[in-house]
Order: C-alpha cells, then structure tokens, then sequence
C-alpha cells in the first residue's frame, strides 16, 4: 500500500513537472469575451506554435474591474501572472505601483529589442508611457469613440443619411428633428465619464483636470465644470427631460438603445462596431462631434480600452518569454488582422499603412475614423490622455451626480461643481498615503 | 433526573469537534481577524506601501456622508424587503393551508424562487423591468408609466426589494406554512362554533399562535436583506442611480474592489461584523425565550 502510494505521487510530480521542462509558462490574465475572447485563444496558440521555448497560457478573470483586482490579490498574495490586461481607468492605478510593474520597454530592451516609439501610432503608445516617454504596457486593444447613427431614421427625418452631423449644436438639432418626426427617441450615449468629459476635454482642447489632466503630478484638480462642459451638459440635462436624448446607464449599457432601433445616434467605442454590425441595423459612422467655438477643435481623442502590464517577482528568463510574446503581438500581419477583425486600433504605423494599401477603408470607410481622430494633430497638453489615481473612483462620483442631474434633481452646474469637488477630495485621499 | 453520558477521555471531544473548529477559524476567525487588521491600516492597492492609522479609518468612514446614506439607503430597503416578504409569504400560507386539492403543486411552485442564485434572480427581474429591453417595462410605459429605474431613484429601488422580496418569500412561506399546519384544528373549529369568522379566528388565534414563528422569521429577513442581497443589487442597479441603492455590503464591496480604498472598506466590513453579532445576540436572547416549543 505504501509502496503503491509513493509510486502515484512520483507519477503526478512527473506529470505535473513534465509541460514546466518543456516550455516556460507565461501566465496572461484577461478580461475579453466572446469574439474578441477567441482573438486571445488564437494569438497565444499561434505564438506558442511558432516556438518550443515558451507556452502563453491566457486566462480569462471577469470584467475589467475584476481582472485588475485578480492582478493585484495575486501580487500580493507573491502570485502574480506575468502579463495582466488593465483597462484605460486603471491606468492611474498601476502607474503608481511602480515597483509591482515591470515597464514594457525594459523588458524588450533585456531581450535586445530597442523600443522605436517612431514605429508605433504616437497617440496611443504616449497614453500608456511616462512622462519621459519610457513604455510601461503593451497597447492590446486600443479604441476610440464615434459617432454611429441609424440612416433610416435621418431619412424619415428629411435629413441627409450621407452627412452625419459634425459638431455638438448640429447633432443636437438632428437629434430634435428626428424626435419630432416620430422616431423614439433622438441620441444616446455610452460612457458619459470617458466620452463626454475625457475625449471631450481633448476633442475640444479644454483642460479636465489641472497638471496636465494629471499626467505631470499625482494629485490634479478637476476642471470639469468650466462653461463649455456647463453648456454642454446643460443641454444633454434639458434634451433627457424632453425626451431627445436617453441615458442607458454608466458604461456600455446605452448601446442597445441603438441596436434595438430606438436612438437615432449615438456616441460609442469604435470597439463597439461588432455589435451593431451583427444587429443589422442600417448605419452609419461619423466623427465625434465637437464645439466649433472652441478654440483648435477638433484636436484628437484619447484611446480607451486596454493594455497589457508585466507584474514583476518573475525571473528574468521569463520576462524573455514575454518579451517574444510582444515581438510577435507586434509583427505587421498580426497587428493589422487584429485591426481589420476587432475593430481596434492598429499599433504600429506599419500596420496601418498595410491595412490602408490593401483597400481595407475604402470597402469600409468608417473604420479609418478612429485613427485620424487620433493622430489628427499633435497632441496638446489637453489631449495627452487623462491620468488619476483613482480614475475609476472618480468616474463613479461623476455618473453618481450626472445621474442626479439627469433626474432633474439638479441643473448641470451644480451636477458638475459637486463632482469636482468631491472628485478632488477623493483624488487627494488617494494621492495621499 | 438528568443522565448525562460521561466520557472518560478528554481528548476524544476535542478531536471530534476538531474539524468544525478548524473551518471556523480557517474560514472565520482568521478572516476577521485579517478585516479588523486591514482596518486599522492605510496603504495602496498593491501593498507596496503601508501605514499603521489606528481607528482613523472608523473616524473616516462615520464622518463620510456617503456612509450615513447608505445606512439609511439599507434601513429603508430592509424593512421593505422584510416586511414585503413577510406579509405576501403569509397571504400565501394561509392560502395554501386551505387548498384541498393540489396542494403538493402549489407549493412546490411557490418554494422553487428560494432555489435561484441572488444574481440570477436579479438579471430575471432585469430582463422584465430594463427600461430598453425590459417586456414588462414596455407595457408600463406603454400605459403612460415614466418608468425608468436607471434614473429614478425610488423606481430603482422598488425594482430591488421587489427582487429581493420575491427570492425570500418562498423561505417564508415554507415556515408560515408549517406554524399554521401546528396549530391545532380543534381550536379553530371551537372558535368556529362559536360564531367567529375566517378574519376574526385569523386574528385572535392563528396570528398569536405563530407570533414566534414571525419573529424568528424577522430577524432571518433583517439579516438576508442586509448581507444576502449583493449579488441582486449588483446585477439590477449597481447601487445607483446616484447612491440611491447602495446598501452597506455593496459599499463594503465597492470601496474594497473599484474604488481600491482597503482600510475604509475593512473597518466597514468590521462595523457590519458587530452589527451581525448584535443581530444574531438580540435573536437569541429574545427569540428564544419567546418561542415555545410544543
């Protein structure tokens, strides 16, 4: 019996020690799901495939929010996965753990890999680097927000289907007229905190928050209630109450009001194509709008979605492993498969440039959009990206008093003066350790 | 009078409770232990930095508006949740008490919400009543209703303890049904005889007789809608909108795990602790006494 024992535990040690001989496990924790879940399962299986040294092993832990919460119970708990996919909020997050995160552009440099920032598309790799310009993580899946709107209601509504409405007084009146000829209801949005308060400070080149939108220190003030973000949502307040515009909820909850047939436009990910495609609606895509007073509008948006982290406490022969992987998410025909599939942004320029040779935008024209609203104009410090802390806390208080407002509770000023000041409170806190 | 069993080994009891007591320190005593130290702590969400704040968190979180509105939030949705449960559970039992025929059908229907996981039962009443897509929602709105849970706060709320209630009016139900079933038939039938109707029999003997079963029944409601409610909250409202539906387990959650403030998370988890001890001290200390066992 003893005998018999000892044997079965050898054969498991074995068995479990086998795979470990073969390649070296790189753990990637992720937070993708069905289509794009499938694009995960298919690059890890394609990079392990195209070598023996190392295995990627994805795993998938939940929503955004869950994801980096595994991440970060793992670290602490000495467990970390090597890579862990952080949505844009959390950038803040893991930029200020910086002896937890190991910066991308260290780790391909121990692999002999110098990182040419010139290679790659400027506004998404600044997002995701250091003031200095050091990469921290890997863009994975980049988006940015447009304009979708329904062609058949803009004919119902005698407007043009082809000349989707450019900037914000334009769209709000489309918005009116399509309410009065019948249609249900006139415009929605996704993401009201990412949308209209982040892209809208860089799309419209007014500050978000002081410090550059916090880039250049830890603790930035919210400047989300000067007049042109008052105006703004004064009239996003006034438009619910008459029933033109519809709130659908914090994040992506507002996008069936557009695939069901019931919003005539809306402003959503660029990410968010695949739905709208499948729900076989006739569309069409445009611009975010912007305010044509506001001085340099359009300038260019901020990415939203993803990045991939590496965790540190691994030996440097793994980060090897993980280096490779990076190198092969990067290569032209991988980076522009990933692009023309998913609908996220290609990383590289030359991606891009093989994506627009091959007549991929002209077949589908709206799929360049969210590129040249990108790299459009050199960005300016209000256009940069947004980085604070707690992000994710801050976008809570914010929908928390939009939501007020768009009861009716409160008028916007007031909505937006006390997201400020609770935002900064929290903000500090935060900060403050 | 009283026999008791001896044991002449002193080891073997400890050994036999051996396995219970190591669940409950390894699932109990050693995460609140852990949630009463984390409370006592500030540091960032990696642990890279920490520092030792004594009660200063507690202070945080009683002087937070935010905190004293979720308790109110919580208040108002436990009486409502309890009370509605309460009340429909036992229209029910009563009911079901007086079928002859199908009985067995009856309450196999009426016991079958109690098996749905709280968050399934959350998306169900989501999927009815989701302003876009809800069915139910399009014939309230139809009939004229301005039914929005998204931003109304009082709708959204109606919209939770009505899921809450309804998952814990079977647990209800079943207990109603087995106090009325105890009580002896010859009581109700001499009152009967003597001229009492259903309403007055109900009153002056049914209800006193199942007084105890009530109680203990209020205090099982307080405690599922206090703790047993997240997964409905986070799948119906996510506490909004605004904090109109954030109950304190859903702030616990959400200070702990979006917002990345462990402390003041701890030292609320820490206040629901006692809050659960006192509850289950007042259960039996007083319901207990009051119970009479047959």
């Amino acid at each position: 019996m003893r005998l018999r024992l000892a044997t079965a535990a050898a054969a498991a040690a074995l068995t479990i020690s086998l795979p470990a001989l073969a390649a070296t496990e790189i753990q990637w924790w992720h937070a993708m799901t069905g289509a794009n879940n499938e694009v995960v399962e298919t690059l890890a299986k394609e990079f392990n495939d195209s070598q023996a040294d190392y295995k990627v092993v994805p795993v998938f832990k939940g929503t955004y929010p869950e994801t980096l919460n595994a991440g970060i119970a793992a670290f602490r708990a000495g467990q970390p996965p090597h890579i862990l996919q952080v949505f844009d909020a959390g950038t803040g997050t893991m930029m200020a753990a910086s002896s937890a995160v190991v910066p991308v552009a260290k780790v391909l440099e121990a692999d002999g890999v110098t990182f040419d920032k010139s290679q790659y598309l400027g506004g998404v790799v600044s997002y995701y680097s250091t003031a200095d310009g050091e990469l921290l993580s890997f863009p994975y899946n980049s988006s940015s927000p447009i304009l979708y709107y329904n062609k058949d209601a803009f004919k119902k509504a005698g407007l043009d289907e082809n000349a989707p409405p450019k900037t914000w007084p334009e769209l709000f009146d489309a918005a009116k007229k399509i309410k009065a000829a019948g249609w249900p209801c006139g415009f929605t949005s996704t993401w009201l905190t990412w949308i209209q308060q982040e892209n809208f400070a860089a799309w419209n080149n007014v500050p978000y928050a002081t410090l550059q939108n916090g880039l250049a220190g830890l603790d930035p003030q919210l400047q989300i209630n000067s007049d042109l973000y008052v105006r703004h949502f004064q009239t996003i307040a006034d438009l619910q109450k008459a029933g033109v515009f519809s709130y659908g909820g914090r994040t992506s909850e507002a996008k069936i009001k557009f695939t069901s047939g019931e919003c005539a436009m809306m402003t959503e990910s660029s990410g968010g194509l695949g739905d709208i495609v499948k729900s076989g609606i006739n569309y069409g895509t445009g611009t975010l709008p912007y305010y044509p007073e506001a001085a340099g509008a359009p300038q260019n948006t901020i990415p939203g979605g993803a990045s991939l982290w590496v965790l540190a406490g691994h030996p440097d022969a793994e980060y090897k492993g993980v280096a490779k992987f990076f190198e092969f998410l990067s290569q032209t025909p991988i980076q522009a498969r990933l692009h023309q599939k998913s609908g996220y942004l290609p990383i590289t320029m030359a991606a891009y440039d093989e994506t627009k040779k091959s007549g991929f935008y002209d077949k589908n024209p709206g799929r360049e959009i969210p590129i040249l609203q990108m790299m459009g104009k050199a960005p300016t410090d209000n256009s940069k990206g947004v980085r604070v802390i707690n992000l994710p806390q801050v976008r809570d208080i914010i929908n928390e008093e939009l939501e007020l407002m768009l009861n009716g509770q409160q008028d916007a000023k007031t909505a937006l003066d006390k997201a400020v000041q609770r935002a900064n409170a929290a903000i500090k806190e935060a900060a403050d350790l | 009078m009283n026999r008791r069993a001896i044991f002449p080994n002193t080891v073997l009891p400890y050994l036999l409770v051996a396995p219970q007591i190591a669940i409950t320190v390894v699932f109990f005593f050693w995460p609140a232990a852990q949630a009463i130290r984390q409370s006592m702590l500030r540091e960032d969400p990696f642990g890279l930095r920490t520092r030792f704040v004594g009660v200063d968190n507690f202070g945080r979180v009683l002087g937070d508006p935010a905190y004293l509105n979720s308790l109110q939030v919580t208040a108002v949705f436990s009486i409502a949740v309890a009370v509605s449960a309460l009340v429909v559970a036992l229209l029910l039992a009563v009911m079901a008490d007086r079928v002859v025929r199908g009985q067995g059908l009856y309450r196999t229907l009426l016991l079958s919400p109690y098996a749905i996981a709280p968050a399934i039962a959350g998306m169900l009443w989501l999927f009815l009543f989701n302003p876009s897509m809800g069915t139910l929602a399009v014939l309230l709105r139809q009939a004229g209703f301005d039914w929005n849970p998204l931003l109304n706060g009082g709708q959204a709320m109606t919209l939770v303890v009505a899921a809450a209630a309804w998952k814990q009016i079977s647990y209800n139900f079943l207990f109603f049904l087995a106090g009325l079933q105890a009580i002896p038939k010859s009581l109700i039938e001499a009152a009967a005889i003597d001229g009492a109707g259903p309403a007055h029999r109900f009153r002056t003997i049914i209800f006193p007789l199942i007084s105890p079963v009530s109680f203990f029944l209020l205090v099982v409601n307080t405690v599922y809608a206090f703790f047993d409610t997240f997964g409905i909250i986070h799948a119906v409202t996510s506490g909004g909108p605004g904090k109109s539906t954030e109950i304190l387990v859903y702030k616990v959650y959400n200070d702990g795990f979006v917002n990345q403030q462990m402390g003041v998370s701890a030292a609320q988890s820490v206040i629901l602790m006692v809050l659960v001890i006192a509850l289950t001290f007042i259960q039996f200390r007083y319901v207990e006494r009051r119970v009479h066992y047959a």
